[in-house]
């Protein structure tokens, strides 16, 4: 067959979504299409979106799973607002993903699946493919499912076994469209399915046939190519938030010589964070599945007692249930991790989507004044780096430390430039052992922090607990004016470390119009929203904050510079209500909570209003 | 600058098997006595409170483990049995309701050199910290679990616990307690205790030995110990443990010896069907032959389950060791887990971790 040569384009940047039954590989299908950009060298970024039940009933509406990944020539911060290719593999997945396609979107369809059922299973009427309600957009309907059967014409597999491959034929036609090598997804399959030859097989033919289809269709008139993007020089791989914080950890610590202790309960989306950690033990990494949230953080209280490196990771709901245990780690003055993978709730609310609403619980949710150090990473990679952060302020003033990811940031994917281990700062840490003048509850002058003395240590038996300290002694005190100088050298000891931790920087100009402030994994949608906005000569600057409590030194200041404030959040206003609390500035919340990132353009719609010195509600 | 090596805790030790100490510590520590576990702190309990022997049997057995003082840690959970880490000169987490098990759990996991004792009551230990006995029972972590139990809530000031009889009025049950009462001693063994005793504040010899007994376990050892709340539920027990009348209404355990009882010994508890039942030896041919014997090693649960049923007044009331079995620890467990990931995978290498996966290299460009 000769080869065809067809015109190819170039473009800047593409969003693809793959969407289907949560059966039919779609997360796969878009993490190996990522992988594959990514090793091309684009910058990239992915949002999976999964429902929480494993399988719902096929062909039904709250059974579509998606993922959306935006690949790129320039330097990029989101998964992309809309999507420019909708593959859609059964008629629930057009249904609910449609919506989001823009007019002259092109949508790659599987004919096959728009049976006379499946379309009623949804509520489609007439097939959609021919009633003309899809004539604004390019549709490429194709028989994906027999054309992938018989492409496996002849290998031994059930009709189930052979249906269960037609991802990798949709994979291959769009590896096709865009110029992708296949061999990254081959070498996978291969290793993946080593002990399962015929299914490895079943794959690779799958995905090769895909490829070929486009190759000698002609519905395609033109091919697309996205160059590789001008990234800072070095070694990168691909990498989910999840992963990241694993790698923070273990990397902290080798880097402060305790050993880590994880002490955890199943919830999604944290759960990673301990199946990660879990392979880890040739590290020295002791895990732990407790039997509950509650057990989870006292064992990794007793182990921060006994000198290691005591985490606990958990979602929204479970920080609930330890928020007890936190008191107690703030009473006694242990260094502790506390991973918090932000869900929308309240309650169980919708734990495989997005929300950034746990800031108030984890800062205020305990009983009394009861300080703790708060961080938040802003994007995947950043999760390295804040989880690092995390047990670095654990060590250094004895006190929990609660991190704070979301399912954007755990889920989602970017390259990551990795860093090497010469360049990681040394976390100094040192155990109390000389036995002149010890007192449980003395004070470091520069951090605050007491001195860490673990059992085993001779001269320093002493008792702690959850009963109120006698100021350097620890002895248990009902002294009305010790408990007060406490409490007031337990918060300036959470304060000080504002003196230790890096200054805001803003991103645009120093003094301005409108500042728009956020944190976590916002942070994608808000910066390019701000580079538009910057784009079209508007004075709008970008700061993000990754310390919240404390908060940077400088956030003051910097939020007097400019004539408005806009603090976008997926929450209520939470970090809007601190911030006017503390610094008593008038600014404008603006908050979508829909278990979804931020789109750009709301933000840019929202800031653009803000100019103006109005809401957008 | 490289990554630095994990401080590894000193090999464990196991209480069967004291650290080894240079010649010189050895004879100090051969020279602790009781007055070396006594903290400074002033006791304050209620006078009269049946804690005050446990504490004292507590600080007179500790000499007995060869343990250096540093190397033991008492944890604690809420209630006046919450106190007792204060008064022992070792060192002590007073930590909150019901949880001390799961601090033990994870600093023995994190230090198996330490030997950890965890103070609790029947409030503290089966109400509200009910699941996490189960499960550090059943992990066999190496705690020695001390539960006080008067049957009340004494540190609340006086409302029902889950070991207070049935019909029993409380402030808080003033119509008497709807709730059936839990028996500890089956609770432990149904979650895989490996080693289950009782005894009674009183009976100090009793108490020091059984404590001694538990601190030897290696493994989960869960220990009831009856105590009288002389402001709340005064005579909780007493009409069986008191002096006139134990010998006839208590059972003391004794491994491969015969379960007689009574002052002289001639009433014993035979097997019919799958029934305990009291008998006399002489009457109706009963003779010792007839007799159980106690058989504290057995692996199978049953006879043990059986006892810790048996109550007053239907039965004598059976304390010592109910059962000691050997299990792998949990300690020991995931010690051998990191040692064999460590053996088959090398020593982890952070630069090989942090570059693993598919990776890719950027090149300096000179796009603008």
């Amino acid at each position: 067959m000769a080869e065809r040569h067809l015109p190819t384009q170039e473009l800047e940047r593409v969003t693809i979504r793959f969407a289907g039954d949560s059966g039919d590989g779609m997360q796969l299908t878009g993490t190996q299409f990522t992988r594959t950009a990514a090793v091309f060298g684009n910058d990239i970024s992915t949002l999976p979106d999964f429902p929480a039940e494993i399988r719902a009933p096929a062909g039904s509406l709250p059974g579509v799973s998606g993922f959306q990944l935006s690949f790129s020539s320039t330097d990029i911060h989101t998964p992309g607002d809309q999507p420019d290719v909708l593959v859609a593999m059964n008629p629930a997945a057009l249904k609910a993903n449609i919506g989001d396609l823009p007019a002259g979107g092109a949508l790659i369809v599987n004919e096959d699946a728009f049976t006379p059922t499946n379309l009623h299973k949804v509520g489609y009427a007439e097939n959609p493919l021919h009633d003309g309600t899809l004539s604004q957009y390019t549709v490429f309907p194709i028989p994906i499912s027999s054309l992938n059967a018989r492409s496996l014409d002849g290998l031994e597999m059930s009709n189930k076994q052979i249906d269960l491959t037609k991802n990798f034929f949709a994979l291959g036609l769009m590896f096709w469209l865009y110029e992708r090598s296949m061999d990254p997804t081959l070498r996978w399959i291969e290793d993946r399915f080593k002990a399962r030859p015929v299914i490895a097989e079943a794959n690779a033919r799958a995905l090769k046939a895909g490829y070929a289809f486009g190759e000698t269709t002609e519905m395609f008139h033109t091919h697309y190519r996205v160059a590789p993007a001008h990234l800072p020089p070095g070694r990168y791989r691909n990498i989910t938030g999840n992963e990241a914080t694993a790698l923070g950890f273990v990397a902290a610590s080798r880097k402060s010589g305790r050993p880590i202790f994880y002490g955890s309960y199943p919830i999604t989306p944290a759960s990673d964070i301990l199946h990660l950690l879990s392979g880890y033990k040739h590290f020295g990494v002791k895990t732990f599945q407790a039997e509950d949230e509650i057990a989870a953080i006292g064992s990794a209280i007793g182990a921060s007692y006994g000198g290691a490196l005591g985490m606990t990771g958990t979602s929204g709901p479970g920080i609930a249930l330890k928020s007890e245990a936190i008191g107690l780690a703030v009473m006694v003055e242990l260094p502790l991790v506390v991973i918090d993978v932000q869900r929308a709730g309240p309650s169980t609310g919708m734990p495989t989507k997005n929300e950034q609403a746990d800031l108030l619980q984890v800062l205020f949710g305990r009983n009394s004044d009861s300080p703790v150090a708060v961080v938040a990473p802003a994007t995947p990679g950043d999760c390295f780096d804040m989880a690092f952060e995390a047990v670095r302020i654990a060590l250094t003033y004895m006190t929990p430390v609660i991190y704070l990811s979301d399912a954007f940031l755990a889920t989602g994917a970017e390259p990551w430039l990795i860093p090497s281990v010469a360049s990681l700062p040394e976390i100094g840490v040192e155990n109390r052992t000389e036995r002149a003048g010890f007192h449980p509850y003395d004070r470091d002058p520069k951090t605050l922090a007491r001195p860490w003395a673990v059992p085993g240590t001779p001269g320093l038996e002493h008792r702690i607990g959850g009963l109120e300290k006698a100021d350097v002694t620890g002895n248990v005190s009902y002294d009305p004016d010790n408990h007060h100088r406490m409490q007031l050298l337990r918060q300036a000891k959470i304060a000080g470390i504002a003196n230790d931790i890096p200054e805001l920087t803003v991103f645009g100009p120093q003094r301005g119009d409108l500042l728009i402030l956020g944190w976590g994994s916002t942070y994608g949608s808000i910066r390019s929203a701000a580079e538009r906005l910057q784009a079209t000569g508007q004075s709008v600057a970008h700061a993000h904050l990754r310390h919240l409590n404390p908060f940077p030194r400088n956030l003051g200041t910097i939020l007097s510079n400019y004539r408005r404030v806009l603090i976008p959040e997926i929450n209520l206003g939470q970090l809007a209500l601190l911030v006017r609390g503390r610094y008593l500035v008038d600014a404008i919340s603006y908050d979508r909570v829909r278990g979804k990132p931020f789109r750009i353009t709301e933000i840019v719609e929202a800031a653009e209003a803000a100019l103006e010195g109005k809401t957008v509600s | 600058m490289t990554d630095r090596a994990i401080a590894t805790p000193p090999t464990a030790p196991t209480p069967l098997e004291p650290p080894a100490l240079s010649p010189a510590n050895q004879a100090v520590l051969t020279q602790l006595t009781r007055k070396d576990f006594v903290s400074d702190q002033e006791v304050r309990w209620c006078p009269g409170c049946g804690d005050y022997s446990i504490l004292a049997q507590t600080q007179k057995v500790m000499p007995d483990f060869g343990y250096p003082k540093e190397n033991i840690v008492f944890i604690s959970g809420i209630g006046c049995s919450g106190r007792l880490p204060y008064y022992m000169n070792t060192y002590g987490f007073h930590s909150i309701h019901g949880r001390a098990p799961t601090l033990a759990t994870g600093l023995k996991a994190a230090r198996p050199d330490l030997m950890v004792w965890v103070i609790t009551g029947d409030g503290d230990a089966l109400s509200i910290g009910g699941n996490h006995v189960l499960h550090s029972m059943r992990r066999n972590v190496d705690i020695k679990l001390v539960m006080f139990n008067n049957r009340i809530y004494g540190l609340t000031k006086g409302q029902a616990s889950p070991t207070s009889e049935l019909g029993k009025r409380t402030k808080s049950t003033p119509d008497g307690t709807i709730d059936h009462p839990i028996m500890p001693l089956s609770v432990a063994l149904a979650a895989e205790a490996t080693f289950v005793a009782r005894s009674v504040d009183t009976h100090t010899e009793h108490l020091q030995q059984t404590l001694e007994r538990a601190g030897r376990h290696r493994g989960s050892a869960f220990t009831e110990v009856l105590q009288n709340c002389n402001i709340f539920n005064d005579g909780a027990w007493r009409s069986f443990t008191d002096r006139e009348v134990r010998d006839d209404r208590m059972l003391v355990l004794e491994h491969g010896r015969p379960m007689l009882f009574g002052k002289d010994r001639d009433r014993g508890i035979r097997l019919r069907g799958l029934h305990p039942e009291v008998v006399q030896l002489g009457v109706d041919g009963v003779a010792e032959d007839d007799i159980l014997v106690h058989d504290e090693h057995a692996e199978d649960p049953y006879l043990a389950f059986m006892l810790s049923r048996m109550f007053f007044p239907d039965f004598p009331v059976p304390v010592g060791v109910i059962r000691d079995v050997e299990r792998p620890t949990h300690d020991e467990l995931l010690s051998a887990q990191l040692a064999a990931a460590v053996e088959q995978r090398g020593e982890g290498d952070l630069e090989k971790l942090l570059n693993g996966g598919e990776t890719w290299t950027v090149e300096p460009d000179d796009r603008p």
